[in-house]
Formats: structure tokens, sequence, C-alpha cells
């Protein structure tokens, strides 16, 4: 294996074992600062394969995933966290040994369904699909499974990672003007959720079991 | 050419954000709805002519400016109706003046996305632009700032958010498909569509089926459905008008866009299984909740769901003739589901509810929005003379005639089942006694007249749609 692959290969690890964190840590700081982290390795996965094709668009592409994953998404959510001091994920649906067994059925779930993108594209980049794949798979599990309206925020940006991860490695990347639409679109997405979040805070809604009132 | 549809809702939406809002604001939107109707008429004209218009990311074929015909039809019946809705909320003191011009701000950005939606041409351009409409509406959706409408945005977000992530990553690997066949512009969809056959049928299959569920929860499809019934109950009524009547339709028209590349890779087969399970199914649940539903704009929305299911069932089975019903059921939905959804706001605002079995004898007491609403159900269950009798006849006869006898045997079962249902639920609101009778405003009744008109027309009439409606049926079949 070349270094290009060991590091390329760390890197999409990294992104995975972050969404593993959000499962395993209840302090919502510290799933704050697992998605930072996440997305300093995504913009190192989409650095290293620049760097690799020598691909300039896809370096500014990096940066720009830096600016709004490892920055200034985790910048919104560390501000909401810091609103209610001490938020935990108290009383998850699934508790956490639970969630990490589930965690490896799913990443094993990502590695089957994976096949037929692993066989196309091959190679160090290929092989690591699954990973990505996985990330998503977890974060569809930590939306479902946490009650905290933030937790769930959470799981969805878990998924965009993933599916960023998935985009880098097979085709490295889509078209620039792609990824730019589709980075303002989650940004605005995220914006908007601050702006509900904060409105549900002050309806006096903290957990997702509140939300209650509306079924047939 | 193509940009100048933008054009009138990016000048009404940015006049609602600078100036104060005054009743003119709404008119100006208004006026820009009628604006965009104007222009997919010349889109129709110009590619009835001369064929589609534009290369590389926009395009507007027959398909294309068709939708934005209906896109045109149902924004002007929701403008026009949220001029009087938006002046009684502020001199009522619903809303502020502030929250007035965001509502008409939103609702022009929502109309743009929905534009671009439909004209593009790449697959990036195309969820970039769903997604906006998501973003756009969810604070349309919370509008009234009540708990229940905040709950309401909340699963709309969640949930279209988690759909349009699913669509994503079927476009990344749908593009990565197209990459390795050596596609020149793989996002493309005229490129897709002509090299279908290149492409690495696993990687296809596994595309089709991400972009189908994640278009498809816009669209109101199963499995993720659910923000569908409380995000149309909480909304404004034009803003439930907009969403059922073409946000819906829209989604669904990116579907069938795809399947033609689907069934280019993959042959008719997996396709048409994959649709007509989800097709079905969405069906199914949308009348088994129709049965015993206890509020009316619910109903209205599940009733969207079902129309949903009844297209995807048809375009799962394909061909022109299918494919031709579809598109008039698209706007015949459209037209009538607008015109039920602003009546049920009307009843909501006058009796302060619209929970059916607190409502009684709607006929008697308030004749014009009963009929309006009598008429408007009788669309809705496909009574003739109203357009969705014609199209469903031309669907089940497309499915009959693909030799599925027992497609089309299950939806008319449930088209039936459902009938039943609203009759009952209609009778209950409509008819009855009452001592006193108000009228409404003609101002309230003309628009929603007007258009259940045009869904009248249709029905009887093919002219001048005909043409322009078997182009874009050959689009996608």
């Amino acid at each position: 294996m070349t270094t290009f692959a060991n590091a390329l290969a760390s890197a999409a690890v990294v992104v995975t074992v972050g969404a593993v964190v959000v499962l395993w840590r209840h302090r919502l700081r510290s799933i704050v600062v697992a998605l930072a982290v996440q997305g300093v390795a995504l913009a190192l996965t989409a650095g290293l394969l620049a760097g690799h094709e020598h691909d300039r668009v896809l370096f500014a592409v990096a940066l720009l995933v830096l600016a709004v994953k490892a920055v200034v998404i985790p910048g919104l959510l560390a501000r909401v966290v810091a609103a209610t001091p001490g938020a935990r994920e108290t009383d998850p649906l699934v508790n956490v040994p639970a969630s990490l067994v589930v965690a490896g059925l799913l990443t094993l779930a990502a590695f089957i369904a994976a096949r037929p993108i692993v066989a196309l594209v091959g190679g160090p980049t290929g092989r690591l699909v699954p990973l990505g794949l996985a990330t998503v798979l977890i974060g569809f599990f930590v939306m479902v499974a946490r009650r905290r309206a933030l937790s769930q925020v959470v799981g969805l940006l878990l998924v965009d990672n993933g599916i960023a991860l998935v985009a880098f490695l097979v085709t490295s990347g889509v078209p620039v003007i792609v990824e730019l639409g589709s980075s303002l679109d989650v940004l605005f997405g995220v914006v908007v959720l601050r702006v509900l979040l904060a409105r549900l805070t002050a309806a006096g809604f903290s957990d997702l079991d509140q939300l209650r009132s509306l079924h047939d | 050419m193509i940009y100048w549809l933008f054009l009138a809702p990016v000048i009404a939406g940015l006049v609602a954000v600078v100036a104060p809002w005054r009743p003119a604001v709404a008119w100006l939107g208004a006026t820009s709805s009628a604006v965009v109707l104007l222009l997919g008429i010349a889109f129709a004209v110009r590619v009835e002519r001369a064929g589609p218009v534009g290369t590389g990311v926009v395009r507007v074929d027959a398909l294309g400016a068709f939708m934005v015909i209906v896109i045109g039809a149902v924004s002007l019946l929701a403008t026009v109706r949220s001029v009087s809705y938006l002046t009684d909320e502020v001199t009522r003191g619903h809303s502020t003046l502030r929250h007035a011009a965001l509502y008409s701000t939103l609702v022009q950005g929502f109309i743009a996305a929905m534009l671009l939606a439909v004209v593009a041409n790449n697959l990036g351009v195309l969820w970039v632009a769903i997604e906006a409409t998501t973003v756009v509406t969810t604070f349309l959706v919370g509008h009234h700032r009540t708990r229940s409408a905040l709950e309401a945005s909340w699963k709309y977000i969640i949930i279209c958010s988690v759909g349009i992530a699913v669509a994503f990553l079927g476009t990344v690997v749908l593009y990565l498909a197209g990459v390795h066949a050596g596609i020149a512009n793989p996002l493309d969809f005229t490129s897709l569509a002509a090299h279908a056959s290149l492409l690495n049928a696993p990687v296809v299959r596994l595309a089709f089926t991400l972009l189908v569920l994640g278009y498809g929860t816009k669209a109101g499809l199963v499995p993720l459905f659910s923000w569908l019934p409380d995000a149309h109950g909480q909304a404004p009524a034009p803003v439930s008008a907009l969403m059922s009547g073409v946000l819906l339709s829209v989604a669904l028209s990116a579907i069938l866009r795809l399947r033609v590349i689907a069934v280019g890779a993959l042959g008719p087969t997996f396709p048409r299984v994959l649709l007509l399970v989800i097709g079905l199914t969405t069906l199914v649940v949308a009348a088994s909740m129709l049965l015993a539903q206890r509020d009316l704009k619910r109903l209205l929305a599940y009733s969207t769901m079902e129309h949903m299911g009844i297209m995807t069932v048809a375009a799962a089975v394909g061909g022109p003739l299918a494919l031709t019903g579809v598109l008039l059921h698209i706007l015949g939905h459209g037209l009538v589901k607008g015109v039920l959804f602003l009546d049920a706001g009307e009843v909501l605002r006058l009796d302060g509810t619209t929970r059916i079995d607190a409502l009684r004898g709607l006929l008697s007491r308030r004749p014009a929005i009963g009929a309006l609403l009598a008429l408007g159900l009788a669309g809705l269950l496909g009574l003739p003379p109203f357009s969705i009798f014609l199209s469903e006849l031309t669907m089940l006869r497309a499915e009959a005639g693909a030799g599925l006898w027992w497609v089309a045997g299950i939806v008319l079962v449930v088209l039936a089942v459902i009938l039943a249902a609203v009759l009952a639920h209609a009778r209950r609101v409509l008819l009855g006694p009452s001592e006193e009778s108000t009228a409404s405003p003609v101002s309230f009744s003309a628009p929603l007249g007007v258009a259940l008109g045009a869904a009248v027309w249709f029905g009887i009439l093919a002219w001048p749609l005909a043409h322009l409606l078997t182009l874009a049926a050959k689009v996608v079949a």
C-alpha cells in the first residue's frame, strides 16, 4: 500500500469512527466535537485526492468542506449546546451497548450494499466506499434512536457527511457547481434547523416525545 | 431566454423584502404568478413549433413547458388568495407586517425553486432546486407559530431532509455510473437517457432505488410520507394548495424523468416492479387513513397521497397512453386540490376548526363555500365531467392494455372504497339544517370557480393542451 492509500484509508476511517463516537457519547458537547473532527477528516480526504490527482478545483472544494463542515456548522450547533449547559442525551431510546452492536451490523450491511460500487470503482478509493455508506446508515440510526431534537440534526449531518465521503471516493467529488450548491443548501438547512430549535426550546419542548400533538 | 422565467418571482420576492408590507406587495406576487403562467404558455407554443429550448443545465422540453403551466396556474390561484389571506391576518392582528412580508418573499422563492426543478436538465441542479423548496417552505408551514405548527415544520424539514439526502446519494451513484460509461456530461438528463444502455446495470439499480425513495419523500410516497398530513394540516391554506397542487407533482415529474434512464439501462422490469410496489402501497396506506379521518385538511392531504399513488402506478406501467393520463392528472389534481385547500382554509377562518364532526350543514350555512367543497370533492373523486375522470380512465385503460389487469383491478377497488369513505365524510360536513345563511364575497368564490371550470374544461375538451400533452408524454414514455 502506498502512503496515499494509507492516508486516505485513515481519513475515511476517522469519518466512520466519528459517527460511532456520536452513538457512544452522552454529552452533547462531545457529540458536536465529534462532528467537527469528522468534518476535518472529510476535508482531508478531499485534500488527499486533490493532491493525488493534481486537481486544483477539488482542492478548493476541500477548503470549502473544511470551512462549512468543520467550522461553521459545528459552531452553529455549539452555540445551541452552550445555551443549555450540561446538556446530555438523557435516556436514549436504545442504550449505548445495544447501539454499538447495531452500528456494527449496519457497517456489515453497508459492505454488502456497496458491492456493485466497489466492483465498478475498485482500487484504493473504491475499497473505502462502504465506510461512507456505514456513516450514512449510522446517521439514520441516530435520528430514530435519540430523543433530543439536536441529536436528530446531528444524525442528519452524519448522513450528509457519509454521502460526501462516498462522493469524494467514487468520483473525486461531483462537479464543483453541484458541490457549491449542495453545500449552500445544507448550510441554509442547518440555519433553518437552528432557528426552529430555538423556537422549540422557547416553546418549552426539550425532547421529541413532547412532539406528539399531531397524529391520526 | 429560460432565465426570464425567474425574473418575475425574484422581483416580487425582493420587493417584499425591501418594501413595507401592504396588500399591493401581495398583488405583485399574484402578478408574478400570472407572468409565469403566460411564459409557460409561450414556451409551450415555442416547443410545439420548434422543439426543446436551451441546452446545458436548463432546458425546456414539452414536459418542462407543461409543468411550468401547471405551476403558473396553481400559483396564480394560491397567490391571488394569499392577498386576502394576508390582509385578513394582518387586520386581525394574527400576523405582524414582518411576518406577512416574510410569507410573501418565501412564497415567491418557493415558486422560483419549483420552476428551476422542472426546467433543470442536470441531476445536480434538480437536487439543489428540490432541496431549496424544503428549506424555503419550512417557515411557511410554521407560519402560524403555534406549538402544532412548530411540530409540523420540524417533522417536515427533518423527514424531507432525510429523503433529499437519500436522493443525493442516488445522484452520486448515478453520476458514477455515467463517468464509468464514458458519457461526456454524466449529470445531464439528455446525455444519460441517450446513452443509458452503456451504464452499469447493478449500479443503476442501486441509484434508481435511492432516487425514487428520496424524491418519493417529497412526492408523498411510502415509506417517508408522515410529514405530509401534518404539514398540510398546519400550513396556511394557500401554502397547502401550492404543496399539494404542485410541489408533490414536481417531485413526481423528476421521478418520471429518472425512470426513462432506468428503463434504458435496466429494461422495463425492475423500474416497473419498484414503482408498482411503492405506488400500490402508497395508495392502500392513503385509503386506510382516509377511511376514519376526522379532520378535513388531513383528509385532503391523504387524498393527495392517494393521487400520487395512482400516478406512480400508471408511471410504472409506462407507455404514451399511461403517461398522457399521468400528466393530465397532474393538472386536474393540481387545480381541484388547490381549490379544496383554499376552501378548507376559509372554513377554518370562519368556523375556527376543520374537524369533520364539528362542521355541519355547510351547504345551507355558507352556500358558496359548501358548493365549492361539494364540487371540488366531486372532481377529486373522479366524477365526470371533471378532468380527473378522464385521466383516471386513461390510466386504467393503459394498465389493462399492458396486460396488467390485476393492477387496474386493485386501483379500481381502492378508488371505490375511497369514494364511499369520502362521500360519507362529505355528507356529514355538507348536509344538515341551519337557521342562518351567510354569503361569501365574489372575490373569494370567483377565482376558485374559475379553477374548477378549467378542471371541467380539460375533462371535456382536450383543446388547447392535446398536442403539448402528447409531446410531453413522449418525453417520458
